[in-house]
């Protein structure tokens, strides 16, 4: 690492550091307090009560047996399955069977999510895009989720993994087996063109590692995924999650170690030096979903930038336009 | 009968594959059949030809000008790991360059030439679905298939060098079956390992399909590149779990070392690259071979991992080569 490099990245902790301790001067104050232990307060009495409502739920919050039989033997129907059970891209989707627990203590308990329209997701090919926050893709988990366990019939997610995930070892085979794919274009069009629904979230590595302080700032779209969608004429269903930016407090980002590690991020919380990687897993935020109507573009893929990035424009604005509601409509980061 | 005979000539005729291909063209009424190859050809049908004979050498040109040949099954290709990789060079390139000019030079209006998938390479960010078109990035991690991707890229020139040659080059999945690859020797092995943690999706294509892909691309019109695809793809440890022998887990990262050791001291014959396949997927689009050649596969998995096990090793005389897929 260069050395002037390494006076940024302490210049940045210094000012880090100063902002964290102005703040939390500014939290001693009466005034801040008093807010701060209110909110506080009301935040954890609304948690708690709603956990109380699920958890106390006669039948519990899964699946009944019977209705998560029927929801995987309507993926088991695809015509793409092999006779040994896997479709072209690795996707098993008897596996779902032992993840299902999993993922709904995730989507029911720990993020209590809120799906708002799922219904308007289509069936056949279509295209979700949504914006992405989180350190951790918990995002696309729980559309995933959704897909699952709230839309009748139940779809499955395909996301465009990055190639990083997808080849390390356990994690990469499991997320391969459980229908994510490698995120490539061709696996992408391949996908669509058997009428899969595929998940993407253009703004990439930069959206999901980006720090606090830019929550609910979406970085610059890619525009892969318009060309993609008018290539093969998939509508497009644009997606709007409020609650992952406050899972993990992502002070800044550890550039040059990502790169000796080869990980597309390393992302530093207040509780890195105390946790490590345990540092990201994520708080118990509420999520809110929201589905918006699909949108139907017109045109010729290979177009200009210019003409591609005013439609990728109308999408990223249709996705503000939820992120703006759902952020007037929560209370707080837990409730 | 009026018509007059076809000659064919297939080269590495002596190897398990140019074997099958001999006897099946050899049952066909009005076809026959000259092989070359430096290795004994054992149970040779009686007319069927063999020169003994290396490809590199006037001896052969002197078929081609004093017989009329109307197709080159080109299988003679070399790989074998244990060979020195200046005597692969040179056999694999100047031996296909031969084909070609004498092809060209003689009037052979049709030349199949047996590549492999390999070209392609196993790798993390290979799609699901590998074309015709993709980039042949084999020799990436395994140097040793540099000549059969230069051999590949080398047998396209000829579609626009020579347009009057009808030039096919077929890349089959992995072939199971007698053949001496890497794939049937690995099944082979009365413990398979495997890499703990991966499980990646293979395609296999029996032996029998792939003379049947190889003969088919022989039908006249037909010219270009097709990726040979038999049954569906299926995970690493279902197709070992068809053998029914016991798998042995090892971690990724002693992998290529444990098995550079193995291929060093003899123990087992993949050299230390192989186990990229054992991790990454390289699966083929085979819709090409099907809309052109109406290559259909008619063994399933389960019948080409018997084949695999069933023959006894083919032992290709001195000098081992497989075909086309890397052994």
């Amino acid at each position: 690492m260069p050395r002037s490099e390494f006076l940024q990245n302490i210049e940045k902790l210094q000012r880090i550091g100063m902002a964290l301790s102005q703040q939390l001067v500014d939290w001693t104050e009466p005034h801040h307090r008093r807010s701060l232990t209110d909110r506080m307060a009301r935040e954890a009495s609304g948690m708690a009560s709603e956990l109380a409502t699920l958890l106390l739920a006669p039948g519990g919050y899964q699946l009944p047996r019977e209705e998560l039989d029927r929801r995987i033997a309507h993926l088991l129907s695809n015509e793409n399955l092999s006779e040994f059970g896997t479709d072209p891209f690795g996707f098993a989707p008897e596996r779902m069977r032992g993840i299902v627990p999993i993922l709904e203590f995730m989507y029911r308990v720990w993020f209590r999510v809120e799906a708002h329209d799922i219904h308007r997701v289509p069936s056949g090919r279509c295209l979700i895009v949504g914006n992405h926050s989180g350190q951790l893709p918990f995002d696309g988990a729980m559309i995933g989720a959704g897909l699952f366990l709230d839309r009748d019939p139940p779809r499955m997610m395909r996301s465009m993994v990055e190639k990083f995930a997808t080849s390390l070892p356990f994690f990469g085979e499991f997320i391969l087996r459980c229908g994510q794919v490698t995120g490539l274009p061709d696996n992408a069009r391949r996908l669509l063109e058997a009428e899969e629904c595929v998940v993407v979230f253009p703004e990439g590595a930069r959206g999901v590692s980006k720090p606090f302080r830019d929550r609910y700032r979406m970085t610059p779209f890619g525009h892969g995924f318009m060309r993609l969608a008018l290539r093969t004429d998939t509508p497009i269903v644009p997606v709007a999650v409020v609650g992952a930016e406050e899972q993990t407090l992502q002070l800044f980002d550890f550039h040059w170690l990502a790169k000796a590690l080869r990980s597309p991020a390393m992302p530093i919380t207040p509780l890195t030096p105390l946790l490590g990687p345990l540092s990201l897993v994520p708080s118990p935020v509420k999520y809110r979903i929201y589905y918006g109507e699909p949108l139907r573009f017109e045109g010729d893929p290979d177009d200009d930038e210019a003409v591609i990035a005013s439609k990728v424009a109308e999408v990223r604005g249709s996705i503000q336009r939820m992120l703006d509601r759902g952020l007037a409509e929560r209370k707080g980061w837990f409730i | 009968m009026a018509r007059k005979k076809t000659l064919a000539v297939v080269t590495g005729i002596s190897g398990r594959l140019g074997q099958l291909l001999a006897r099946r063209l050899h049952r066909r009424e009005g076809t026959r059949v000259i092989g070359i190859d430096r290795r004994a050809f054992t149970r040779r049908p009686a007319d069927i030809e063999h020169l003994r004979i290396d490809i590199r050498r006037k001896a052969c040109e002197d078929l081609f000008r004093t017989r009329k040949v109307d197709v080159i099954y080109h299988l003679g290709l070399m790989h074998d790991p244990r060979k020195g990789s200046g005597e692969h060079h040179s056999w694999n390139l100047l031996g296909t360059q031969q084909i070609l000019e004498f092809a060209q030079r003689y009037g052979v209006p049709k030349v199949v030439i047996l590549s492999t998938a390999d070209v392609y390479g196993a790798m993390a960010d290979n799609p699901a679905f590998i074309t015709e078109d993709a980039p042949l990035l084999g020799a990436q991690r395994f140097a040793a298939l540099r000549d059969l991707i230069a051999v590949d890229m080398f047998a396209q020139s000829y579609f626009w060098k020579y347009p009057e040659i009808e030039t096919v080059v077929l890349r089959p999945a992995h072939i199971l079956g007698g053949v001496n690859n890497a794939i049937s020797n690995y099944l082979r092995l009365q413990r398979i390992p495997v890499l703990m943690g991966f499980d990646p999706l293979l395609q296999v294509l029996h032996e029998e399909d792939a003379v049947t892909a190889i003969l088919a691309a022989a039908r006249p019109g037909v010219r270009g590149v097709f990726n040979v695809v038999g049954p569906e793809a299926l995970p690493l440890r279902t197709l070992v779990g068809l053998t029914g022998r016991p798998r042995i887990e090892l971690p990724h990262f002693l992998a290529p070392g444990v098995a550079d050791r193995l291929f060093r001291f003899r123990f087992a014959d993949f050299p230390a690259a192989e186990t990229d396949y054992l991790r990454y997927a390289a699966t083929l689009d085979g819709s090409r071979a099907r809309s052109q050649l109406q290559f259909r596969p008619r063994f399933g998995v389960a019948e080409a991992v018997r084949a695999a096990l069933r023959t006894e090793v083919f032992d290709g005389g001195v000098e081992a080569t497989s075909h086309g897929v890397v052994g």
